[in-house]
């Protein structure tokens, strides 16, 4: 343990923790850019510097470990001049679009240039200047709102564990890009996203639903697969514009591809929201070979569409589960309970499979249980 | 080439320098010449041909050393088409080409020098074990593997007071000290050759000088911070550096000076090459073990410094070429012998690679301390062209400019931090009065700004602005309060980047603003560039009363800016000159004036 002082307030924390997280525990807020608690300390925006006392020149509380008796100064006019430097040298090469961007009212860089005051710019000069080319559906990639935090590199790299991205080029020219400029072409998990600080890297499939401001948001649980992860949906006008997850969440806020992008079922006019009863006669009943099947069942799956197809009529919860279950038994009676078999899904969780098994079992009899992943 | 009996010693410059005036040639003629002589002066056997190091004296290269006996006579400026005459004259003749060899002027470039470094440049040849360990080469070695322990050889150097010769002059024996202190199962020494700073090849011409000296100094240091891996991390755009070095580290091994059991005695040394890709920034300690782990040449912050935790996470020391070709000497020759040089907190010798606008220029070993006066007129001959000294700019683009009234101050690491530049690892530029300190420092601004590696803000931004306010005062565009938003700017560039490149990148705007703030006033109040050397501040025109109408400008002028009839005043038409200057340098009535 190691006791140190920050802005004349006394802690103890563990040896190896950051002045930064120390300060945080303290309540003391430290402006910053490109930290992240999860993600390894980098130290490139220098937005945290402070002064420690015996140290000529200002350290980043992000990347400096607390020892003990340390004596920290977190906001003098020294500190709070060079913060605003290196602010304003970030938005000196910033496309300062906040009106029109999908990251205003959400934007790090926005609040801290609100709290520094900054409209003017001293340092106004060349920006970078680059096109929006990516093909993807899901991530948009304005690299000219790029402040290089390398968030989005580090949970690529330390949490995804993809390294789709790094950076390129050197000093001002330096971008984030995937490997020789190409396309990006990766799990498309969307973390990049989650970590940007600006409005460099959004949702394409977001993009003018809805700002963060207007948002509602309803905590629920991806119903992709077994995990469980948490999802907040981001709704607004009764849609879900978005998904993200908080940090003190099982999953600890981190989402993958379908957690992310797979929403647009829910609002999907062809999802089913009641159970079907098949009313046309099976094609197999008619005899018909396996091509002609094969373009029956299509023209029958674009039926669908139509819940009150000639082929399904609508039935209530209680009517299908009961059809089903007088099938089962005339099926089991006819043909003995191991003519049944049934396949769990990857996205039921745990004690939805325990029941499935156990429904197959003792309800069944069969041990014909098995699991979509195996197929 | 090994020799038996020599009779006839030649010796040809293949350092930098050498190499890049034709010393290849000129040894292949050498070659051919002595071949086809058939005397008794054939190579290997009572004559022998060495490429060798560095002479220093890189203006007059290509320089040969032919010693016939006893008699050394060094010529100078050789070309390959001047070989055969000195083959014929010298030495089947015996009698020494005397028009092209070196004057006392010659002499003078050495003598205020005290080498060590450089000390067997021209005894080794480079590529050849025998010829270091002739001179007492790895004898250190063995001494500090089979009679010191690695506690006292640390004492050793400790004592020497040597610093790191990289630029920061952080002490050599305390951070060997502290490794040695640090446990783990696995550390590492690595040599810095990443020598990246524009006008400096001290680093280049040592390892193409003398190999063995840097692996020798590698050797020991591993033996005393208790390492058994080293890498040596060279530019690839030293070819030749890598080239030699590769063949000594494979001379080392077979020498069973590397490798296993070194010399019987159960400890394990191995040096392995990493070449850099081309940046800058991988001569930061961090940055370079990096670019060793394969990562992208970026510098992390520090504390955990690498003696703690470095490459690979294990505790490394990172050292300078010239720091670890010290450290054979000082064990050799002992610590108290090593610190009879330099002052009181800069104890040794330093190289600086002298260029600019001084005579002699050329890589050169002095003592810490000695006067910036000394280097410039006595070693460098004074300004070239009978020009006067304006400044030196010293430390290359982390340093800063030296004004022609501190000629006086002491050249060690105190005394020029005193005036706001630096050591560094050794580039010493001589600048003259045709030489504008805006363009200079936009000269440096533009390699820091290219060479920035973009992690932090202030550097990667930061520097990019720098260079706009100056590109825009050497357009003539420069507006009131320029000058103290570069200081302003500059200042906190220097305490908020991540590490040293940033933190020394305004330093050649800083010192100029410092010594030099009237030009920079000049360029913005009056719109003038007080050296001419702004091309958009100057104009070209011709003197009529000087000029004979010969046309010779006429010639010269690339884009046909120059009419005139033959023996008539010609006329400059300023719109479609483009400012190159030929017609002012080719005109010799002095009629062509620059405004």
């Amino acid at each position: 343990m190691a006791t140190l002082t920050i802005d004349g307030k006394t802690i103890t924390v563990v040896e190896g923790t950051s002045v930064l997280d120390a300060a945080r525990k303290l309540g003391i807020s430290i402006p910053t850019l490109c930290h992240h608690p999860k993600l390894s300390p980098y130290g490139g925006c220098r937005m945290c510097i402070v002064e420690i006392k015996g140290i000529a020149r200002p350290v980043t509380a992000c990347t400096t470990p607390v020892s003990e008796g340390m004596e920290v100064s977190t906001s003098t006019p020294y500190l709070e001049k060079l913060r605003r430097t290196i602010l304003e040298l970030i938005l000196s090469d910033h496309p300062n679009d906040c009106m029109v961007c999908e990251k205003a009212g959400d934007c790090v860089l926005q609040e801290l240039a609100y709290f520094y005051g900054l409209r003017e710019n001293r340092f106004a000069g060349e920006r970078r200047i680059y096109a929006k080319r990516d093909g993807n559906p899901l991530i948009e990639r304005d690299m000219e709102k790029c402040i290089l935090c390398d968030k989005c590199v580090r949970v690529c790299d330390e949490v995804q564990r993809v390294r789709a991205i790094e950076i390129a080029y050197r000093g001002f020219k330096s971008k984030v890009c995937p490997p020789y400029e190409r396309d990006l072409d990766c799990e498309f998990c969307g973390q990049c996203i989650r970590v940007c600080p600006t409005g460099a890297l959004t949702g394409k499939k977001w993009a003018l639903k809805g700002r963060q401001k207007d948002i509602k948001e309803v905590d629920t649980i991806c119903p992709y697969c077994g995990c469980g992860c948490n999802l907040t949906l981001n709704i607004r006008k009764n849609e879900i514009v978005r998904v993200t997850s908080k940090e003190d969440t099982l999953n600890e806020g981190w989402l993958c591809s379908k957690g992310t992008f797979g929403y647009h079922f829910v609002n999907s006019p062809e999802r089913l929201k009641n159970p079907l009863i098949r009313i046309a006669p099976k094609s197999s009943e008619f005899g018909v070979r396996s091509s002609e099947l094969k373009e029956k069942l299509q023209t029958q799956n674009s039926k669908l569409k139509t819940q009150n197809s000639k082929l399904f009529r609508e039935a209530t919860w209680d009517e299908a589960l009961d059809l089903a279950a007088k099938r089962f038994r005339e099926i089991k009676e006819k043909h003995g309970h191991d003519s049944i078999g049934a396949l769990a899904s990857a996205r039921c969780t745990n004690e939805e499979n325990y029941l499935f098994q156990k429904f197959m079992r003792a309800v069944i009899g069969t041990n014909n249980v098995d699991h979509c992943a195996r197929y | 080439m090994k020799t038996e009996k020599n009779d006839i010693k030649i010796k040809v410059c293949m350092g930098p320098g050498g190499i890049a005036t034709g010393g290849a040639d000129v040894i292949k003629v050498f070659k051919d010449d002595l071949a086809s002589a058939n005397i008794k002066a054939k190579i290997g056997k009572g004559c022998s041909l060495h490429k060798v190091g560095c002479f220093g004296l890189c203006a007059r290269d290509v320089l040969v050393d032919v010693i016939v006996g006893k008699n050394k006579t060094t010529y100078q400026y050789v070309k390959p088409d001047m070989v055969p005459r000195i083959v014929k004259e010298h030495l089947i003749e015996n009698n020494p080409v005397s028009e092209w060899t070196v004057g006392d002027d010659y002499y003078s470039f050495y003598n205020k020098q005290i080498k060590v470094v450089l000390s067997e440049f021209s005894e080794v040849d480079p590529e050849d074990i025998d010829t270091y360990t002739a001179v007492g080469g790895y004898e250190a070695t063995k001494k500090v593997l089979t009679k010191f322990t690695p506690e006292k050889t640390i004492a050793i150097i400790k004592k020497s007071g040597i610093r790191g010769r990289g630029g920061a002059g952080f002490p050599t024996g305390v951070k060997w000290e502290i490794c040695r202190k640090v446990e783990s199962d696995q550390k590492f020494i690595i040599c810095n050759a990443d020598e990246g700073d524009p006008g400096a090849f001290m680093d280049r011409a040592v390892i193409e000088g003398n190999p063995h000296s840097v692996i020798e100094g590698m050797i020991i240091g591993a033996y005393a911070i208790g390492a058994t891996k080293g890498y040596v991390y060279v530019r690839a755009e030293y070819p030749l550096a890598v080239e030699r070095l590769t063949i000594a580290i494979k001379q080392a091994r077979g020498k069973n000076l590397l490798g296993e059991n070194i010399l019987g005695t159960k400890f394990n040394f191995d040096v392995r090459l990493k070449l850099g890709a081309g940046a800058f920034v991988c001569g930061e300690e961090t940055a370079l073990i990096a670019s060793i782990e394969g990562q992208r040449g970026m510098p992390r912050a520090k504390p955990p410094f690498p003696v703690h935790s470095g490459l690979w996470g294990k505790p490394t020391v990172i050292n300078n070429v010239e720091t670890l070709a010290n450290v054979p000497y000082i064990i050799r020759k002992g610590a108290d012998w090593f610190s009879s040089f330099g002052t009181e907190k800069s104890k040794g010798t330093k190289v600086f690679a002298l260029t600019g606008k001084v005579k002699n220029t050329g890589l050169i070993e002095v003592p810490m301390g000695i006067l910036l006066r000394e280097i410039i007129y006595d070693i460098g001959g004074g300004i070239e062209g009978g020009k006067a000294f304006k400044a030196v700019q010293t430390g290359g683009p982390s340093g800063g400019c030296i004004p022609a009234e501190l000629v006086d101050i002491n050249v060690d690491y105190e005394s020029l931090a005193k005036v706001g530049s630096i050591v560094g690892s050794g580039g010493m530029v001589v600048l003259d009065d045709t030489d504008c300190m805006v363009s200079i420092a936009k000269f440096f601004l533009e390699f820091t700004q290219a060479e920035s590696c973009g992690k932090c803000v202030p550097c990667r931004v930061g520097t990019k602005r720098l260079l706009e306010i100056l590109d825009r005062i050497t357009a003539g565009k420069g507006r009131e309060g320029d000058i103290e938003l570069l200081e302003d700017l500059g200042n906190d560039i220097k305490l908020s980047s991540l590490c040293g490149l940033g933190q020394t990148a305004p330093n050649p705007i800083l010192s100029t603003i410092k010594y030099f703030r009237h030009e920079y006033e000049a360029h913005i109040k009056e719109q003038k560039c007080p050296a001419k050397v702004c091309k958009d501040l100057i104009e070209y025109g011709i003197l009529e009363e000087f000029c004979k109408g010969c046309g010779a400008c006429l010639r010269v002028c690339p884009s046909k800016a120059i009419t005139g009839e033959k023996k008539k005043p010609h006329i400059i038409s300023v719109d479609v000159c483009i400012k190159c200057g030929a017609c002012f340098d080719v005109c010799k009535f002095k009629a062509v004036k620059k405004e």
